[in-house]
């Protein structure tokens, strides 16, 4: 294999799609070689619980039974249970959870024996059973840092199929048809977006990925980008023929080193083998994918910001329109998507989007990745069915709230989202329903709360958070987060008025309905949700001066984590 | 005056200039590459000083006014160098509601700093996160780039006192 890709490499040669058939059958034929296989799980949540040193370790006790050639010991992407990490999965059909290096002898002899009953995860829960993975289908099987696993996955065959066999108006098509909705949280149609760039007119075109996951509680495209990153690859590569780019830039946070040193590792493998640069197939067609790392600016997120930063300028906003798609990176026409969005875009291709919208409700296509957090026993990574009830998500798949306490609420969308109530918990999660209960689904963070959160503390944790991270340039939002922040200060101080709460009101109002871009127009998004579900709890900061959670205006008690 | 027709000097003959000189070369040299060239600044030489800000914009050719406005608006860069260790507290939802709070304030007990900030002695350096993206591990901590998961004010304490020299 690796000489005949050595080959490959040196002749710059050009992608067929009989050679990229010939590397899948070789990469499946090497990989049943093996009697056994160990999965560990090498994502950044098993990584931060010495993911990296117990597949060490596993392979040091393989080796040392002298069975190297049999048994293959291999880091993956994430295996989503991130709060049992880090997690095991072998060939023989076990998960084995909070996995050590000192279990590393016990799992190997247990591949040709009985598995290891104190470490074994159950597979046969509603947190597996529930899931159903299209985005995330690699994760957890393939080692990222390997191209060949990816295609031995079907991977960039929707990219050959595209490219041989489809024109560029047939896959925008192929797209429209399968409802495919933006993933970073607006929800504007995919396929409505492509044909607006590739309609429009201009030399230079360019697709943009956007993974400045800047969402508190959120960390799907993060996992995505270190599980699976030739995935995104390969929408950016349909992506830009459909619409006739050809430059592309992934704009991706600095905090996530290892999604980044995964990216560059997947660009540079997709070079060599054809599948990326020029002349892409053989087929006349180009693109050349760079790397933009953000700088720890939240408003970054939004489409302008985004592009000024890419700019090399302070991450600042302006008015739409135009569009990005008409007037975007250097003022011509870009395309830019979301890391979820370009991840659903090979198998929609590969299964036709027929097939795609079959799954999920009626305006809501598809499935979602969720990162589940807070008070709820099952943290990590899942994806979902649209239409799933928020109910399932947390009882069933979540596992219900750890400790004995109550659900207070759910907060979905991260600054821009809201929380929900008890009440809303038989709604169906997608985008219209979200948007009707006063949230959003923004790009997918769930975090559960308790009866131990005051509510009026969280909307001042968010709106402290929108506060910091407004860029200044309008003043709604500017100020006004700014007097919000204070009001909600003051409730928490216990120091706040009637009057205060009528005066949030209507900031909220002025907020929302006048700011710039997103960042403001979705800031009171927090406040008004609580206000909404929660307004009992206000009152009694203010008429009673007390909180019922207990958490505000008293000293902080010294236990701390769950 | 300064010289516009011909590339500036770099600030020493210090080798790490070379890579910063590479990633302009690499990023067009021109202003486009602004925020890819701080980001090699940053992590070559720990932070960005005046005369590293002056030498990046001279040979970008963009004014220092936008090279210190670009410095400053990114929370990711930073002015002054930062201490021997460095801890980073996540402030993600996640994490606060799983009690950041609480380790700030152990925090500062310890250290007697603010977030942001660095001891005198210069040893430790505290730093706070948006998010770390670990949410399943909340709350989560970073002390000299490992990530800590489920840490509590105890376990954040003991790890802080084994940076802070025991003799002074």
């Amino acid at each position: 294999m690796r000489r005949r890709c050595a080959r490959i490499w040196r002749n710059g040669y050009r992608m067929t799609p009989e050679e990229l058939d010939e590397i899948a059958r070789k990469e499946r034929e090497a990989q049943r070689s093996f009697a056994r296989r160990v999965n560990v799980c090498v994502a950044a949540g098993c990584l931060s619980c010495q993911g990296d040193a117990l597949r060490d370790a596993l392979t040091k006790e393989a080796a040392s039974r002298g069975a190297e050639d049999r048994y293959h010991v291999k880091g993956v992407g994430c295996l989503g249970l991130c709060s049992e990490g880090p997690l095991v999965s072998t060939s023989t059909g076990q998960l084995y959870q909070r996995v050590s290096a000192a279990d590393a002898g016990a799992i190997i002899d247990s591949l040709e024996g009985q598995p290891v009953e104190r470490l074994l995860c159950s597979m046969d829960t509603p947190f597996f059973r529930r899931q159903k993975k299209i985005v995330l289908e690699n994760s957890g099987i393939i080692d990222p840092e390997r191209i060949e696993e990816y295609i031995a996955q079907n991977g960039y065959h929707a990219l050959v199929k595209a490219l041989t066999e489809m024109t560029p108006q047939q896959v925008i098509a192929e797209i429209t048809n399968s409802g495919l909705r933006g993933r970073g949280g607006a929800g504007y149609p995919t396929g409505l977006k492509w044909s607006t760039v590739a309609k429009a007119v201009g030399g230079q075109k360019y697709v943009v990925c956007n993974a400045d996951e800047g969402d508190p509680g959120a960390f799907m495209d993060r996992s995505v980008l270190e599980s699976d990153p030739h995935r995104v690859l390969e929408g950016m590569l349909i992506a830009a023929y459909a619409v006739g780019a050809s430059e592309g830039y992934i704009y991706v946070r600095a905090e996530y080193p290892l999604a980044i040193k995964r990216l560059k590792i997947a660009i540079r493998h997709a070079e060599r083998f054809g599948l990326l640069g020029a002349n892409i197939c053989g087929m006349g067609f180009n693109l050349h994918i760079d790397l933009r790392l953000g700088a720890g600016a939240f408003v970054c997120g939004e489409e302008t910001a985004l592009i000024a930063s890419i700019e090399g300028k302070r991450g600042t906003p302006r008015p739409r329109p135009p569009y990005p798609a008409m007037e975007g990176l250097l003022g011509q026409p870009t395309l830019i998507n979301n890391v979820e969005t370009y991840a659903n875009v090979p198998p929609i291709l590969r299964n036709g989007g027929a097939w795609y919208a079959q799954i999920g409700t009626e305006k809501s296509k598809g499935t979602k990745v969720f990162a589940l957090a807070g008070r709820v026993r099952n943290t990590g990574l899942v994806e979902v069915p649209m239409g799933i009830s928020l109910r399932e998500m947390v009882f069933e798949i979540g596992g219900g709230i750890p400790d004995g306490k109550q659900f207070k609420a759910v907060q979905t969308g991260g600054p821009s989202g809201g929380c929900l109530p008890a009440e809303t918990l038989d709604m169906p999660v997608d985008y219209e329903s979200l948007a009707r209960a006063g949230s959003i689904m923004g790009s997918g963070g769930m975090i559960v709360m308790d009866e131990t959160s005051c509510m009026v503390d969280v909307a001042k944790y968010f709106m402290d958070f929108c506060m910091t991270e407004s860029c200044g340039k309008c003043i709604p939002c500017r100020v006004g987060t700014y007097q919000m922040h204070r009001i909600l200060s003051a409730i928490t101080n216990m120091s706040a008025t009637e009057q205060n709460l009528r005066l949030l009101e209507e900031l909220c109002d002025l907020v929302k309905h006048t700011s710039l871009c997103g960042l403001g127009q979705s800031a009171p998004n927090p406040v008004l949700s609580t206000l909404k579900y929660f307004i009992a709890e206000y009152r009694e900061h203010v008429r009673e001066h007390k909180c019922p959670a207990g958490v505000c205006g008293k000293e902080i008690p010294e236990k701390v984590g769950a | 005056m300064p010289n516009f027709g011909s590339k500036p000097a770099p600030p020493s003959a210090d080798k790490r200039w070379k890579l910063v000189d590479a990633t302009m070369r690499k990023t067009g040299g021109n202003a486009r590459g602004l925020i890819e060239t701080l980001h090699t600044v940053q992590e070559a030489v720990g932070f960005l000083d005046e005369e590293a800000l002056r030498y990046v914009a001279l040979s970008l050719r963009v004014p220092l006014s936008q090279a210190y406005g670009v410095a400053t608006f990114y929370h990711f860069f930073t002015l002054k160098p930062g201490g021997k260790h460095t801890c980073v507290i996540c402030l993600g939802t996640a994490c606060y509601i799983k009690g950041s709070q609480h380790l700030l304030d152990a925090m500062q007990q310890t250290l007697h700093i603010a977030p942001g900030e660095t001891t005198v002695d210069g040893e430790v350096s505290v730093l706070t996160a948006r998010c770390l993206g670990s949410c399943g591990l909340a709350p989560a901590v970073v002390y000299d780039q490992e990530v800590a998961g489920k840490v509590d004010a105890a376990a954040l304490r003991a790890h802080l006192e084994k940076w802070i020299p025991h003799d002074s």
